[in-house]
């Protein structure tokens, strides 16, 4: 089987099918059960209406499931939330910034680009901030996004598992733009990775210097 | 209580005025009376509903294909604000405790009136001035705000359009729900006829009462937020704006510490409908009464320390974003033990399913979709990914409009025949509901699908391999258009021309139901005094009501 397209996808994907099997169960069981009554109970069979003014027991144990089914909803959304925030010391680091509808990748060694670029089973963290408004990277392929917020730093960070490329979108409301800030992210064999950062080194000497990139004011 | 042949020399409150126009548009305006301010509201918030579904179905045209179709990006823009503004400021917060809260808590309670009809009737004229200052900034030059309903700085610091008075706007409305709030809990508090315990209110009056509390103490909350907005719009004080030192963050807090309670204001009253209702087409008592009205003050109170839930992407502190996970997952409890109750409550019931019921049935089908799709936002990991996407726009449609628009149409069904009278066709009725309920899922369903997939919110375009759940979703709002005239047409028909109704057409037995229809001017010729609980279905012996 292929692996999934990054390490976050996993926990995501299954905090969705416990919460969503939960769910249809409840949902099946809710509708089902009001459909039942309303034809077994249906005024024209002529029962006598009983009133039933209620159950300790059967309030107790209608908090008791629920609390018990929402705790481990909680424990899995929290178990999924754990990887997708977890940094490895040894991540690839790549500054993002974006503005007024653009992203823009800056790399280490003064690589800058508008497309993200990165090594496949790396643990990368993007440090992102934002120039202007809010916005918010999102990749939906790997199920995670973070706000990109002007003033102060935000991260994500993830390893890519699969070769090829997936789409980035914005996700916070930006203004005019906002549906056309799309770009990708395309991991790379490490081969191919260093080819790429490494070629044409000299060109890329008249681009923004490192280190300070991150900060726009 | 009172027989027949009274009624016939009584004057409805149509006929009588409070001020000293007998007649016409001033007897209206001007009117203290709080069944006239309660159809005042129903009918300037049904026109904006009709606005606002306007401009969800105009959106949903130029979603129709990848691309621009209709119009350009900044007017889609513009739409979905417009859409979300009038949904939620003018229809969905004020709408059933300003319509139906207006109308019936004070008769369900034993009342003449609610405890300060002046000040009710400024509400209903603060509304108006918050609906036209709404409705000026939009043809103002720099035209209608494209900030998304939220506000968000820096965005709304540094658009052109008309922000200032859009969410001054929103101010000024604010006023008329605390207000109303106000209104509404000295009134319980005050005005219960004898006999009216608070385990004898009906549970309609529960939801209202803590509606009430809600709207008095969250709303002050944004009303301060948007003034600090126009502050920095005018005067760059820097207190959102980060290029003077400000947080952005921190109007995203004080942003939802209002809004997330607020959406328990929109869905407390409807609950408190459903819980109406029910018992009445079932013709028992409601299950579990108290768990029903704890419920609510429970999610009146834990509702205010969840508000971050919505954040969980903004770089806020890892911990804390666990905390308010878990808080999320805790308030979710108390609107299950509503809806397990509700269910229970039809349990060897004697269930004629009028349309108000096949309503209701629809809202806990939808609602519950609403309320577990919920459990997917606030589970950390899957909010992560489906944040800001079509799924929530999903989810909220579900519960908003599901859940609260849907016990709008069933409340109107079930109170009509009292409010005006008449009664409507019950086919059309129902008809209508079963519409409705294809047309919301063709609507709303594909999005919860899309957003999985990764389709963001507030997208004038998309990628291509949207197009098809995106067209199902368009086709479902040309459906929902048509059920919305059906309704519509059909309730405005009746009001003229509708079969007179009985004053107890379904056996309701709840102090509305022992009044005329229309109601006169004090509702009770004299106040009542209270000797049962509210669903005490044995009294509909010694009552008038039509048997089939
Ligand atoms: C026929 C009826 C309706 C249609 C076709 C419709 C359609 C839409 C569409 C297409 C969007 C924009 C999605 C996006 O681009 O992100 C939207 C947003 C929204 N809708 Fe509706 N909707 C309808 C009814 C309602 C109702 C009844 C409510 C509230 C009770 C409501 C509340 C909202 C809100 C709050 C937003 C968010 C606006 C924003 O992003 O700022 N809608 N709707
Ligand atoms: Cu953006």
């Amino acid at each position: 089987m292929f692996p999934a397209p990054s390490n976050t996808v996993e926990g995501v994907d299954l905090a969705m099918l416990i919460i969503v099997a939960a769910g249809v169960v409840l949902l099946l069981g809710i509708t089902a059960a009001m459909i039942y009554f309303v034809f077994k109970y249906h005024r024209k069979k002529g029962h006598e209406p009983k009133d039933i003014h209620g159950s300790v027991l059967l309030e107790a144990i209608w908090i008791a499931i629920p609390t018990l089914l929402v705790l481990g909803m909680f424990y899995f959304g929290y178990i999924g939330f754990e990887t997708i925030r977890y940094v490895p010391d040894d991540a690839f680091i790549i500054d993002v910034n974006a503005k007024m509808w653009e992203w823009d990748f800056k790399y280490e060694n003064g690589k800058d680009t508008d497309t993200l670029y990165v090594p496949v089973n790396t643990p990368i963290k993007l440090e992102m901030i934002s120039l202007d408004v809010n916005h918010s990277l999102f990749i939906p392929a790997f199920r995670i996004k973070e706000d990109v917020i002007a003033g102060f730093e935000t991260y994500l960070s993830f390893t890519p598992q699969q070769i090829g490329s997936f789409d980035i979108a914005c996700a916070e409301y930006c203004g005019l733009k906002h549906s056309m800030m799309y770009t990708k992210v395309v991991v790379l064999s490490k081969e191919d990775f260093d080819n790429w950062y490494n070629e044409g080194e000299d060109a890329q000497q008249q681009s923004v210097p490192t280190g300070q990139a991150g900060i726009g004011q | 209580m009172a027989n027949g042949t009274v009624a016939l020399e009584e004057k409805s409150f149509y006929e009588e005025s409070t001020n000293r126009w007998n007649k016409g548009i001033l007897a209206w305006i001007f009117s203290t009376d709080h069944k006239r301010i309660g159809l005042l509201y129903l009918y300037g918030i049904s026109a904006f509903f009709l606005v606002g579904v306007l401009a969800g179905i105009l959106m949903r045209l130029e979603l129709i294909a990848p691309g621009k179709d209709l119009f350009e990006p900044q007017f889609y823009n513009q739409l979905f604000t417009l859409h979300g503004v009038i949904m939620i400021f003018l229809f969905i917060i004020p709408g059933l405790p300003a319509i139906f809260g207006n109308f019936f808590l004070p008769i369900q309670i034993g009342a003449k009136d609610v405890a300060f009809p002046r000040l009710n009737l400024l509400s209903w004229w603060i509304y108006v001035v918050g609906a036209i200052m709404a409705l000026i900034s939009i043809v103002l030059p720099d035209g209608p705000l494209d900030t998304g309903w939220t506000f968000y700085v820096p965005y709304s610091v540094r658009s052109g359009t008309n922000i200032s008075l859009a969410i001054m706007a929103a101010f000024v409305l604010g006023f008329s729900s605390i207000l109303t709030g106000l209104n509404f809990i000295t009134t319980i508090h005050r005005m219960r006829a004898p006999g009216m315990t608070w385990f004898r209110m009906p549970l309609f009056g529960w939801s209202m009462y803590a509606t009430a509390w809600i709207q008095i103490i969250a709303t002050p909350v944004v009303g301060i937020t948007i003034l600090l907005v126009v502050l920095e719009r005018y005067f760059g004080i820097g207190i959102f704006d980060p290029t003077l030192g400000g947080d952005p963050i921190l109007f995203q807090h004080l942003f939802w510490i209002y809004s997330h309670p607020a959406v328990y204001i929109m869905i407390l009253p409807a609950m408190g409908v459903v819980s109406e209702i029910i018992p009445t087409f079932a013709r028992r008592t409601i299950f579990g009464y108290k768990a029903i009205a704890m419920s609510s003050l429970a999610i009146a109170f834990v509702g205010y320390l969840v508000w971050a839930h919505h954040m969980f992407t903004t770089g806020i502190s890892d911990t804390s974003r666990i905390i308010f996970s878990l808080l999320t997952f805790i308030v979710a409890l108390p609107s299950g033990v509503k809806v397990f109750n509700w269910v229970a409550t039809m349990y060897k019931g004697s269930i004629d399913p009028k349309p108000p019921f096949i309503w209701v049935m629809n809202f806990i089908f939808l609602f519950s979709i609403g309320g577990l799709t919920g459990l997917v936002l606030g589970s950390l990991a899957t909010d992560i990914h489906v944040h800001d996407t079509y799924f929530v726009v999903a989810h909220f449609h579900y519960v908003m409009f599901g859940g609260v628009g849907t016990i709008f149409f069933a409340a109107l069904y079930y109170w009509f025949p009292k409010m005006f009278g008449r009664m409507y066709n019950i086919k059309t009725a129902n008809i209508a509901a079963a519409l409705y309920f294809v047309a919301f899922n063709m609507l709303y369903f594909p999005k919860f699908i899309m957003g999985y997939m990764g389709m963001p919110r507030r997208y004038y375009d998309y990628l291509p391999e949207f197009e098809a759940m995106q067209q199902i979703s368009t086709v479902g709002s040309w459906l929902m258009g048509i059920t919305m005239i059906l309704i519509f047409g059909s309730l405005i028909y009746s009001m003229k021309k509708g079969k007179k109704a009985h004053k107890n057409p379904w056996g309701g037995v709840t102090l509305e139901w022992h009044i005329e229809s229309p109601p006169t001017l004090e509702n009770f010729h004299e106040i009542p005094t209270v000797k049962t609980e509210p669903y005490d279905f044995s009294q509909l012996k010694e009552m008038d009501y039509e048997s089939k």
